[in-house]
């Protein structure tokens, strides 16, 4: 099947004043694929979706959404789109499924053809119980389906998701990752934000790790970790003995978090040699994340 | 802005307003209603007992049509800067409802025509109330219901262009104190506008939109008046659409960043 592109963006920049909060950028999301952006707190992820929905005007570069330009084509392109927004933007005046009907006006959806689409979408996203309550008194797993339903009420082609799952318990991000990967297998393209990245390796066939409004590396999540990182991380104590052992035997290491990292393809044959040249150290191995390669990347310093 | 920018689709957020009113019009239909009966009760009849007539004119039918003109001014310029302000900053409503089809100015333009309607529904709801008390004449005073959605236009769009260069819901206080009070005062209202001193007679009528209003409302329940009643037409036609058209500037110059 022919590859179909569903967003392009060539050295897209924005700038507030001064501040350049996103530098540049290049990427091309795939119709269909799962496309990722991960990054601390200000990196630009924010703003570059803002920048494809059409709700902020981007500074330079080139943007692209289905061939249209964000700049002159900004119907078109938001009724192809479905939104769900880091905030909570559910009206509060009204109940969810008079949020859901009220939305499909907004896409100029006729009554009875909101009110039949609304029904699917509170059964498909299990709310329908609640759905007559107000959102004031709603859990925030159930607040996060509804505005997951709210943002399918035009049938969207491309699904733009800020941060989906932030704040949730587990039981509730599983549910909605379950959602979202049925919505895939639909055909929709799905873009998403994230800093979990558990999330992003399970839902993500490709993203892109940025900071500071710049894209630091890209890939399949998988392909990340193994060329980045390796198969393995060894973990073991961060003492001044253990780093004056591995800097003699000219092995790098990464250190945080109260721990000192090892990437390793081959575990065995290095825990061997630490053991045997560095003494008794205790040592564990685990399978190398996402969560490696990010910190890799991004490093340690804490983001306001 | 370009004109593309606006289209039907303002009714779409015109409806919303509409929808959640109607779920809460007991409290919504009441006060409106009240508040004149308190005002025609207080300054009509026991205020007014003291003055005979104001230009011929018993004291209570002279301020009748002047509260039917304040009520319109309130309902919109209120609805267009409290309410609209909370559903912008705190509610988010406008940045969901900009992340479908609708453009920005449709948003303002929806919130600027419910603004209007809500002066058309306590007009609507003031005036069988005046005619109750026959303070006003018929049938010409209906016309307040069709004209109170037009006055309604200019104070929404007044009330808009102050929300989008506010920096928090508690400077509303500066329009409301420094604009809207004086104008409850001074346009005509409770005594005659020719009472004031020329100079201020002339500021009044330039600057002050009330004045037109209370100018119109008075012709139609009096039956009289009508060179000040195309006067105050002409004011509100030809102010009207530039500042409706700032207020969607301003707002897409404060939201789309």
């Amino acid at each position: 099947m022919e590859e179909r592109t569903a967003i392009c963006a060539r050295g897209l920049t924005k700038r507030f004043g001064d501040f350049e909060a996103v530098r540049a950028i290049d990427f091309t999301v795939a119709e269909g694929e799962a496309f990722g952006f991960l990054g601390p707190n200000g990196a630009g992820k924010t703003t570059t979706m803002r920048m494809i929905q059409c709700a902020s005007p981007r500074s330079g570069g080139d943007l692209r959404v289905f061939g249209m330009d964000p700049a002159t084509r900004p119907r078109e392109i938001k009724a192809l789109l479905g939104i769900v927004p880091q905030e909570n933007n559910l009206d509060p005046d009204l109940t969810g499924r008079e949020n859901l009907v009220s939305y499909a006006r907004y896409f100029g959806i006729s009554k009875a053809g909101a009110e039949e689409r609304v029904e699917d979408l509170l059964g498909f996203m299990q709310v329908r119980e609640k759905a007559d309550v107000v959102i004031e008194s709603l859990s925030g797993g159930m607040r996060r389906r509804l505005i997951l339903a709210r943002a399918l009420v035009n049938d969207p082609r491309i699904l733009i998701l800020d941060e989906p799952t932030t704040g949730l318990d587990p039981q509730a991000r599983h549910q909605i990752w379950e959602k979202l990967r049925a919505l895939q297998a639909e055909g929709r393209t799905i873009v998403l934000t994230s800093h979990y990245m558990e999330e992003a390796e399970r839902l993500c066939d490709r993203l892109v790790i940025m900071d500071e409004g710049r894209i630091l590396a890209r890939g399949a999540p998988a392909d990340l970790v193994r060329t980045r990182i390796g198969r393995h991380v060894i973990e073991t104590e961060p003492t001044d003995a253990v780093r004056a052992c591995l800097g003699r035997h000219g092995i790098r290491y990464e250190e945080g978090g109260g721990s000192i990292q090892i990437p390793v393809d081959d575990p065995a044959a290095v825990s061997k040699l630490l053991l045997d040249a560095c003494g008794a150290i205790r040592l564990s191995t685990r399978p190398a994340t996402l969560e490696d390669v990010f910190l890799s990347f991004t490093g340690r310093r804490l983001r306001e | 802005m370009s004109r593309g920018n606006l289209s039907r689709l303002a009714w779409a957020v015109w409806r919303r307003n509409l929808e959640v009113f109607l779920k809460t019009w007991r409290v919504n239909l009441l006060t409106p209603a009240v508040e004149p009966v308190l005002y025609l009760l207080a300054l009509g009849f026991g205020v007014g007992s003291y003055i005979s007539e104001i230009d011929g004119v018993p004291y209570v039918c002279f301020i009748a049509p002047a509260l039917v003109a304040i009520s319109v001014m309130n309902a919109s310029f209120f609805e267009c800067t409290y309410g609209s302000y909370v559903r912008m900053y705190y509610q988010k409503t406008f940045d969901a409802i900009v992340a479908t089809p609708v453009s920005i100015e449709e948003v303002i333009a929806g919130e600027i025509l419910w603004g209007a309607t809500r002066s058309l529904i306590s007009a609507s709801l003031m005036l069988p109330i005046l005619v109750l008390f026959g303070v006003v004449a018929l049938p010409s005073s209906l016309l307040l219901i069709p004209f109170a959605f037009a006055a309604g236009l200019l104070f929404a769009s007044i009330g808009m262009c102050f929300t989008s260069i506010i920096p928090n819901i508690e400077s509303i206080n500066y329009p409301a104190f420094l604009f809207i009070t004086p104008m409850f005062l001074f346009s005509g209202t409770f005594f005659p506008l020719e009472l004031l001193p020329a100079p201020l007679q002339a500021l009044a009528l330039a600057a002050l939109p009330l004045a037109h209003v209370v100018n119109v409302c008075r012709a139609l329940t009096l039956m009289t008046g009508w060179g000040l009643l195309a006067l105050g037409l002409a004011w509100i036609a030809v102010v009207t659409p530039p500042v409706f058209l700032v207020a969607l500037r301003l707002m897409r110059r404060r939201l789309v960043v």
